[in-house]
């Protein structure tokens, strides 16, 4: 075997990467925290973090989505430090302590092109479940509708389902309320932007997104004659309200606790209501 | 004495290879079987409600969406596929096929979410305006799948061509055939067991294919009927449920990932069979 004074220059490339694996190695740092949870309250958390990542440079706070159940889920086996949520919880998942953070409302939107401005709670149900088919029939142009839904375990999904597709529906036997099936042709997406984007751009698409994503390019409808803004979510007489949650595994401590503190704070509740949410009271 | 610790150690690492394959299939398998076994194997491949919430967990409409979706991009990536592969093999100038092959490769490369971000932007809001529906349709990700495995299509059809002895090619013109009527009665039947292997591993690749779906199909829970409607396909299903399922639910989408293995093998299966060389 030639010894060749250049292998031996080998070992270093194995010992740098065994150095750099260890110090990889995490011994849990302390100020990097992660929330996960509804895409609904995500943009809104990332704000957030970023105000307090700028007050205080040593923390780390990273956000991501995957909607309100996989929030919870990741929160319960400890994936993640904080959960955040835009729907109540299940009898099974009140095992976490609920932080409600700021109220929403969840906005019905149409393309900015569409002239029906306005529905009634009967007509939103209808048009979800497919039964109104064409925007005639709602007072807009002859054009077939596309109702646009999230994926089941959208917080916003449930919230929705519970505020408006089982509005008007009878009670069962044991007093629930079953609410309205949605369309099984309804298109479904998994993000609150996802959902914005194609009610953007298809004229004669209907979707629902969190009130605070609104932008210039949907037009968000009244219902009942009521638009979602901040004044009618406080007073209660915007029908389709839902609470934003942070969910901790047990009292939240350290960084965890520090953000929250502050998320609840006056800076951190103005930070939302400049952002299109309501404080919560 | 150091060869043969070599030669152990490289055997160590191709079993683990393989073990992998098998300890992903036991693992998708041990999930997904008793969900089958509670549910009925009738009831869970062939009913069409899909309401985890309730306990339904029919995918029949998945199953169509998916081979409808596959088929259709089959169909537009084996033509153009096939039809560069020829063009690059027979009549192209050196030079260009010194170019073309290499960017054909790139084509490769591109995420899939590059494809399904290109999809909802430009393909979508013109299917939608040109021929109606919603825009997310069948005929969307056929499109999309059927661009994304362009690339494996025209590499594999392009050896198989290439591969030909020039032997046949030399003597069909030798005997005052043209060169079309060499290339189409000659070299692809002769290439033919090779241009089939492409084809199906393609259909694997458009059938695997999550990203780009999930942005373009729409994902109704409808049976497709029309190439304009919306459409869910077996991958989609697993990729929009997965962050939250649990119980039941998540073992459902462990038996969805089960038929699609046992759908892959079989088409692997065919290939290889079709693909043997014959002697």
């Amino acid at each position: 075997m030639n010894h060749n004074p250049l292998r031996s220059l080998l070992i270093l490339p194995v010992l740098l990467g065994a150095v750099l694996l260890g110090s990889g190695c995490s011994r849990g740092n302390k100020a990097a925290i992660t929330l996960a949870g509804s895409t609904s309250v995500e943009p809104f958390a990332e704000r957030l973090a970023e105000l307090y990542m700028g007050v205080h440079p040593d923390a780390k706070i990273s956000v991501q989505g995957g909607g309100s159940s996989a929030g919870i889920r990741a929160v319960t086996s400890r994936i993640c430090a904080i959960g955040m949520s835009s729907r109540e919880l299940t009898p099974e998942e009140k095992v976490l302590v609920e932080i409600p953070i700021a109220l929403d409302a969840i906005a019905l939107i149409v393309n900015r092109h569409n002239p029906v401005r306005e529905l009634t709670m009967e007509q939103a149900r209808g048009i979800f479940a497919g039964r109104i088919r064409n925007w005639r029939e709602v007072g807009g142009p002859n054009r077939r509708i596309t109702p646009i839904t999230r994926e089941e375990g959208s917080g916003t999904r449930a919230s929705f389902e519970e505020k408006v597709m089982a509005a008007g529906m009878p009670k069962d036997k044991n007093g629930k309320t079953n609410p309205d099936a949605f369309a099984a042709d309804a298109l479904v997406q998994d993000s609150n932007g996802a959902v914005r984007e194609i009610v953007a751009s298809d004229p004669a698409a209907i979707g629902y997104i969190s009130s605070g994503l609104v932008d210039e390019r949907v037009a968000a409808i009244l219902m009942g004659g009521i638009a979602p803004t901040e004044a009618a979510v406080r007073s209660g007489r915007y029908p389709v309200v839902r609470k934003f949650l942070f969910l901790t595994n047990g009292e939240a401590t350290g960084t965890a606790q520090a953000f929250i503190n502050y998320v609840l704070s006056d800076s951190g509740q103005n930070a939302l209501v400049e952002e299109g949410l309501t404080r919560i009271e | 004495m150091r060869e043969k610790l070599i030669e152990k150690g490289l055997l160590l690492v191709a079993f683990s290879a393989v073990a992998m394959i098998f300890l992903i299939a036991y693992l998708i398998f041990r999930e997904g079987v008793p969900l089958v076994a509670k549910v009925g194997v009738w009831d869970f491949i062939a009913s069409t409600r899909w309401a985890p919430s309730k306990g339904q967990f029919g995918i029949l409409p998945m199953i169509v969406g998916s081979i409808e979706v596959t088929l259709l991009a089959v169909v537009i990536g084996a033509t153009l596929g096939l039809s560069c592969a020829m063009f690059l093999a027979e009549f192209a100038p050196r030079w260009s096929v010194r170019i073309l092959k290499p960017m054909i490769e790139l084509l490769a490369g591109i995420p899939s979410v590059v494809y399904g971000f290109i999809g909802v932007v430009v393909l979508v809001p013109f299917i939608r305006r040109t021929f109606g529906g919603p825009g997310f349709s069948v005929l969307a990700s056929a499109i999309i799948l059927g661009i994304m495995i362009l690339p494996t299509v025209i590499a594999i059809s392009l050896d198989a061509l290439n591969a030909v002895p020039p032997l046949y090619k030399e003597g069909s013109l030798a005997l005052g055939a043209t060169r079309w009527q060499t290339l189409y009665r000659v070299q692809l039947p002769a290439a033919r067991s090779g241009i089939i292997a492409a084809f199906i591993l393609g259909m694997g690749r458009a059938i695997g294919e999550t990203m780009a779906v999930i942005m373009v199909a729409g994902n109704a829970l409808t049976m497709p009927t029309s190439l304009l409607q919306p459409v869910r396909t077996l991958t989609s299903n697993i990729a929009l449920e997965m962050g939250y399922a649990s119980g039941d639910h998540q073992a459902a989408l462990f038996a969805t990932g089960m038929v699609l293995f046992v759908i892959i093998a079989i088409l692997n299966t065919i290939a290889l069979v079709i693909a043997r060389p014959r002697t």
